[in-house]
């Protein structure tokens, strides 16, 4: 065993570079949440990012060229989705899975031509002076940009949700629908662009597992991120911050058990392994578990809305 | 339901039938693959998709096939298996560990269908096995990373603690300590056959401790990005060439070489001659290659690989030859000796030397 080995600043800044793609992915879903729309199809619209931003930038050589596209093929997917279950009423369960199903295959097809090919590097953001700083500044200065907007998105997601008079629309729309049409509140609209807007995010998780994290394109590449982000947001009881802290213990204890197998830490590699799924929701039920007796889910999570009703 | 009608439906079922089973015995035979991950992994699917392709293009309208990609090991497994033996499919290869009860499970229910289940070590009358020696490519591996290393740390990414993955591990570490007696291995037991992501990350955590030599028992081509980024750092494709990261950090590869045994075990089935065997084929025999050394490898270390190469495939030379211990020190085998394959296919044991425990 030789704990030395593994340096602690190496450390942090894998498990942020290894959450990303779960804060993003999480974020967008809990904005869909938010709003009353179930959309189990997470893994599939980062699928379908992770190969349009691969695809993009590979052919532009623009990283961010990239990002912005899978930002667009991941809303493209979403909006699918969204004139399945908002207009056609069709059940957000099912057509959910299927959308994942449906993801995984046609990012398959996209990514037929691009298998093998490495993709233009994403550069590191220069933050001038803080880099420089001992410690800090490689542990938490020196990522790419992706790093910061998904954390300056955790922000501007609790700041939108708590403050504005958009996120009380929102949020409204999510806890009673009816109510919310009674008001003059146009329901499925504002549906709609929630769920565009978690598909935008799934989508740059996504590119952000193909262009960065790997970085290289391989069917079914998101391996799970998807179903991962899901289970967040609702262990993180549908608030922005604990979605960051639950994809910093999980992204930071998948990341730190690896370190340890590779150290020889003599603790059964069984418990390791699972190490991750476990401390992330006994954390996440333990903090929602305080709040004693708020119904925290949106009060018509998954339930069909049509102003006729 | 009348009797009229019931009469009607069950002549209409007999006739249905009759022409369905006219159909399976004059119609082109069909075959089915049921695999792990995607096509598209780059490495143990993809080999095996490659071999479904050359079998198709040997045998031409003879044969039709289909597959499943990305199927579980588990229940799952079962009724995909199902499904395609009720479609129709005479002959089916289960290709992965995990596949091995539900492959048997399912054999029972369909004793005309014949089941061809990878890397497993359960038979039945319908059920062969099958798997290629892949520690002999393992102990060419080693003795290249044991040459290569310069911090004489190799990083080891292990899928699943089963015989195969521990007969790899061994393999490396004999003959990477045969070149240099102070080299380490470090074991990242990933549990997964393939998540690019976290293969990644279990290379960047090896790299960070300071391994030089990664080894992956895992399918995707993460691991070679990741050893590409850090630089310094040299890596074998597994199961396929991986080319695409070759001088470096690929120097080398294993790779699987399935079609002339699919090519055989179909050509059975159609002349009425398939038996349950327990086919275990290495470099001599071919199905498994050892892929182009590439010029980052000093041209003696070079040369050595391929001398032990071809003293593996003449059969002069045995991977697990003694004198070796098992990792508590225990005898194994003496002087000279040579393991059994029916211990190397229940392999659970680490040899000496290795440090960590195999979970269970």
């Amino acid at each position: 065993m030789n704990l030395g080995a593994i340096d602690p600043v190496l450390l942090i800044a894998s498990l942020m570079v290894a959450a990303t793609p779960i804060i993003l992915a999480a974020l967008g879903e809990l904005v869909v949440e938010k709003s009353g729309v179930l959309n189990l199809g997470v893994e599939g619209m980062m699928i379908t990012g992770a190969i349009c931003g691969f695809a993009v930038a590979v052919e532009t050589g623009s990283p961010v060229l990239g990002f912005v596209l899978a930002a667009m093929g991941g809303a493209a997917l979403a909006l699918i989705f969204a004139l399945l279950t908002q207009y056609l009423l069709s059940n957000q369960v099912a057509t959910g899975l299927a959308l994942t199903l449906f993801g995984l295959g046609i990012s398959a097809m996209i990514g037929q031509a691009y298998r093998g090919v490495k993709p233009p590097a994403t550069a590191k953001l220069n933050l001038g002076p803080l880099g420089d700083i001992p410690v800090l500044g490689r542990m938490v200065f020196s990522h790419d940009w992706v790093v910061y907007f998904a954390l300056v998105l955790v922000a501007g997601v609790w700041a939108f949700l708590k403050y504005t008079r958009g996120g009380l629309i929102l949020r409204a729309v999510g806890e009673n629908h009816d109510a919310a049409h009674a008001l003059g509140y146009k329901v499925v609209r504002i549906r709609l662009a929630a769920i565009a807007f978690g598909g935008a995010c799934a989508g740059m998780g996504g590119a952000y597992v193909s262009l960065v994290r790997v970085p290289q394109w391989t069917d079914g590449m998101t391996a799970g991120a998807g179903w991962i982000a899901l289970a967040i947001v609702v262990f993180a009881s549908w608030r922005a911050g604990r979605v960051l802290l639950g994809a910093y213990l999980f992204g930071g204890i998948s990341v730190l058990q690896l370190n340890l197998q590779a150290a020889g830490v003599p603790v059964p590699v069984e418990i390791l392994s699972m190490s991750p799924f476990v401390v992330t929701i006994i954390v996440l039920v333990f903090i929602s578990a305080r709040q004693k007796g708020a119904a925290v889910a949106p009060a018509a999570l998954g339930r069909i809305f049509h102003a006729s009703s | 339901m009348n009797r009229r009608t019931l009469l009607g439906a069950t002549a209409a079922t007999a006739i249905l039938a009759a022409t369905g089973a006219f159909a399976a015995a004059h119609g082109p035979l069909k075959v089915g693959f049921i695999y792990v991950g995607p096509v598209g992994d780059g490495g143990w699917t993809y080999e095996h998709d490659q071999a479904r392709q050359k079998l198709l293009a040997h045998f031409g309208d003879k044969i039709e096939t289909v597959y499943q990609e990305s199927v579980p090991e588990g229940a799952d497994a079962e009724r995909v298996m199902t499904q395609m033996a009720l479609s129709g499919v005479k002959l089916i290869f289960t290709t992965s560990f995990g596949y091995m009860d539900p492959t048997i499970n399912v054999a029972a229910k369909f004793p005309d269908v014949k089941f061809e289940h990878a890397t497993g070590y359960k038979t039945a009358d319908n059920v062969a096995v099958y798997s290629a020696r892949f520690y002999e490519g393992r102990a060419i591996q080693g003795h290249i990373a044991g040459r290569m290393t310069k911090t004489n740390k190799i990083g080891y990414i292990a899928s699943f603690p089963i015989p195969e993955v521990i007969r790899g591990i061994n393999s490396a570490f004999i003959h990477a300590k045969k070149a240099n007696p102070d080299v380490q291995f470090n074991v990242i037991w990933a549990y997964t056959w393939f998540d690019p992501a976290k293969e990644a990350d279990a290379a960047k955590a090896l790299i960070e401790q300071g391994a030089d030599v990664i080894l992956q028992h895992t399918d995707s081509t993460a691991p070679q990005a990741a050893a590409q980024a850090a630089g310094n750092v040299i890596t074998f494709g597994q199961a396929s060439d991986m080319g695409e990261y070759a001088p470096s950090p690929r120097v080398s590869s294993i790779i699987d070489n399935w079609a002339p045994y699919y090519i055989a075990r179909t050509q059975a089935v159609i002349d009425g001659t398939w038996q349950s065997a327990n086919t275990w084929d290495g470099i001599g025999a071919g199905m498994v290659g050892i892929g182009e050394i590439t010029d980052a490898v000093h041209e003696d270390v070079k040369a050595e690989a391929l001398a032990l190469k071809d003293s593996i495939a003449s059969g002069a030379y045995h991977p697990f030859t003694g004198p070796l211990n098992k990792q508590d020190g225990s005898a194994w085998l003496a002087e000279g000796e040579v393991a059994d394959d029916g211990t190397l296919a229940g392999m659970d044991f680490y040899v000496e030397g290795v440090t960590g425990t195999i979970p269970n």
